[in-house]
């Protein structure tokens, strides 16, 4: 008797708590849903970008300006390259910050990617212990001296994240007549910049960095700059923003979702001259020299001169 | 060493300086974890009771889910959390992504089987015989339920805690499912994730004194509330 009366008390007790705690979420989730919902066509933007451009302080700079100018509030959502693409390809992300312009290319001539903008450059640089075991330093290209760490099978750090970077990486391999770098020397974190510059420095083993992270770690690191300038070695960014027109043959809901009005916003604002003026100045303070060069209106092949 | 000390020191020069962005970060911490475990135990306990009373065909498989759960691995939580979130995903309508609503969700999903499955192992541990007594003395059903909750309360605060410690300790699901945002989605153990990132090691090792400290803290306040001497009803 009892025991049924208790079990009938505590499936009503479970009952009720689940109600209420679904009732609580859904009367927290309605206003806030309209909130948001009305956020997202004037209010909110989803930036999926690269580890570089948080890593190196240029957005804490630069989203609060466009911030303060539009009214709209930027979700800033630090990913590899390969991450963000696929974000913005899936409706995921609004707009995306990247650099690995032949995965771009294909981005756009699907469909998937609109108003694509060129934005800035920095460049990348193979840092490694100053000893330089593999003797890079001589190496007339980027392509040479990834040759002689292959030879000499001098530790090299790879990031294997899919990032623009691991992908600039890849091609300088393709370029030096390694298709797949593979063995006890060759070593993949599958982390971010930075933490694959701790690795590389604690474990004296070369790596392929862009310049501006390389720089705001320097101190920290006992590696040092061993080839750079070379054309192969330049890092683009672009600015695109993502199709909903792309994302609604898969999708509808998400493609309803995407902000196009604020991607384009931020599109404008970065290839702004005001903002590239902010590009050009940003690090000089810091490091005597800056760490992005604003490229806007250029042509690809004109910075590669 | 040295870098430890350094990081004691950043730790100490961060807490008593007020550092805005610390508290914050700390403070926002604090809110969402115990939000997610204060909804696991809302859902836990009830079933729990449920299937610590009560004999019903699938109980096993509860529970072995439950222990199951007890290992769920947060950065296998955050990925499917965030398939189901993103605006591409089933529930993307409702905009959770990259929200704190998000993160509780997450949590919540690996404190839950946790609290669930200790607390039902606690429950199960009382002796029957206790509960014929307790019936036999003519208690209703609720008040048997409160017996039962203070017979067994150290077992059941244990639980609570290590749901808690789950939760608050985890940063793969937190991380995906918030973006880390700053100062929106960014929690102890991301800002250490990300200030690793950039190298700034005094930094990290700073705030991962005051994660520690905000989880033994909590922790703390869980053990005084087990502790506590009550007063003794059958006397």
């Amino acid at each position: 008797m009892y025991r049924i009366r208790i079990c009938k008390i505590v499936f009503l007790l479970v009952l009720s708590l689940t109600l209420g705690v679904f009732l609580a979420a859904c009367g927290q989730k309605a206003p806030s849903e309209g909130n948001l919902g009305k956020n997202s066509e004037s209010g909110e933007v989803i930036l999926a970008t690269t580890t570089s451009t948080q890593d190196s302080g240029l957005l804490d700079v630069l989203i609060p300006i466009f911030e303060q100018k539009t009214g709209y509030k930027v979700k800033i959502i630090p990913v590899g390259t390969g991450q963000a693409l696929a974000m913005g390809e899936k409706g995921n992300a609004d707009v995306m910050l990247v650099h690995a312009p032949e995965d771009e290319i294909e981005l756009v001539e699907k469909g998937a990617a609109i108003n694509r903008r060129l934005v800035m450059h920095n460049d990348f640089v193979i840092v490694g212990p100053a000893e330089d075991p593999a003797g890079i330093k001589n190496a007339k290209d980027a392509a040479e001296a990834f040759k002689l760490i292959a030879e000499k099978e001098a530790l090299f750090i790879s990031r294997g994240d899919n990032s623009g970077t691991h992908k600039k990486e890849l091609d300088i391999w393709k370029k030096a007549g390694i298709e797949n770098p593979s063995g006890k020397w060759y070593q993949s974190t599958g982390q971010g910049m930075g933490a694959t510059l701790d690795v590389a420095s604690e474990k004296s083993g070369y790596t392929l960095t862009d310049r501006a992270t390389y720089l705001a770690k320097k101190d920290k690191l006992h590696l040092v700059i061993l080839k750079e300038k070379d054309g192969s070695l330049i890092n683009i960014y672009h600015v695109m923003q993502a199709n909903p027109d792309y994302v609604k043959q898969s999708n509808p809901d998400a493609a309803g979702m995407i902000n196009v009005e604020g991607a384009r916003a931020f599109v404008e604002f970065m290839v702004a001259p005001e903002t590239q003026k902010i590009i050009g100045e940003f690090g000089k303070d810091k490091f005597g020299q800056p760490l992005f060069i604003p490229d806007a209106g250029k042509s690809e092949d004109n910075i590669l001169e | 060493m040295e870098a430890v000390m350094d990081g004691v020191k950043r730790a100490l020069i961060l807490l008593f300086t007020l550092d805005k962005e610390v508290y914050q970060i700390t403070l926002f911490t604090l809110k969402v974890t115990g939000t997610a475990t204060l909804i696991s135990v809302v859902l836990s306990l009830p079933l729990a009771f449920l299937i610590a009373l009560k004999d019903f065909p699938g109980k096993r498989l509860i529970i072995s889910l439950a222990n199951l759960g007890m290992g769920l691995p947060p950065t296998v939580v955050g990925l499917w959390v965030s398939l189901m979130l993103w605006r591409s995903g089933p529930f993307g309508r409702l905009r959770l992504i990259y929200t704190p609503k998000a993160m509780i969700i997450a949590q919540a999903v690996i404190a839950a089987p946790v609290i669930l499955a200790l607390s039902t192992a606690a429950l199960q541990q009382l002796d029957k015989k206790l509960r014929w007594q307790i019936m036999a003395l003519g208690a209703t059903p609720i008040q048997m339920l409160f017996l039962m909750i203070r017979e067994a309360r150290y077992s059941l605060l244990a639980a609570v805690m290590a749901g808690f410690g789950a939760a608050v300790s985890e940063v793969g699901a937190s991380m995906m499912v918030g973006g880390n945002i700053a100062g929106y989605t960014r929690v102890l153990t991301t800002a250490i994730v990300l200030e690793t990132g950039k190298g700034n090691f005094d930094e990290a090792l700073a705030l991962s004194f005051i994660l520690l400290l905000v989880s033994y803290l909590g922790t703390l306040w869980l053990t005084l509330l087990q502790q506590r001497r009550h007063k003794d009803v059958y006397n």
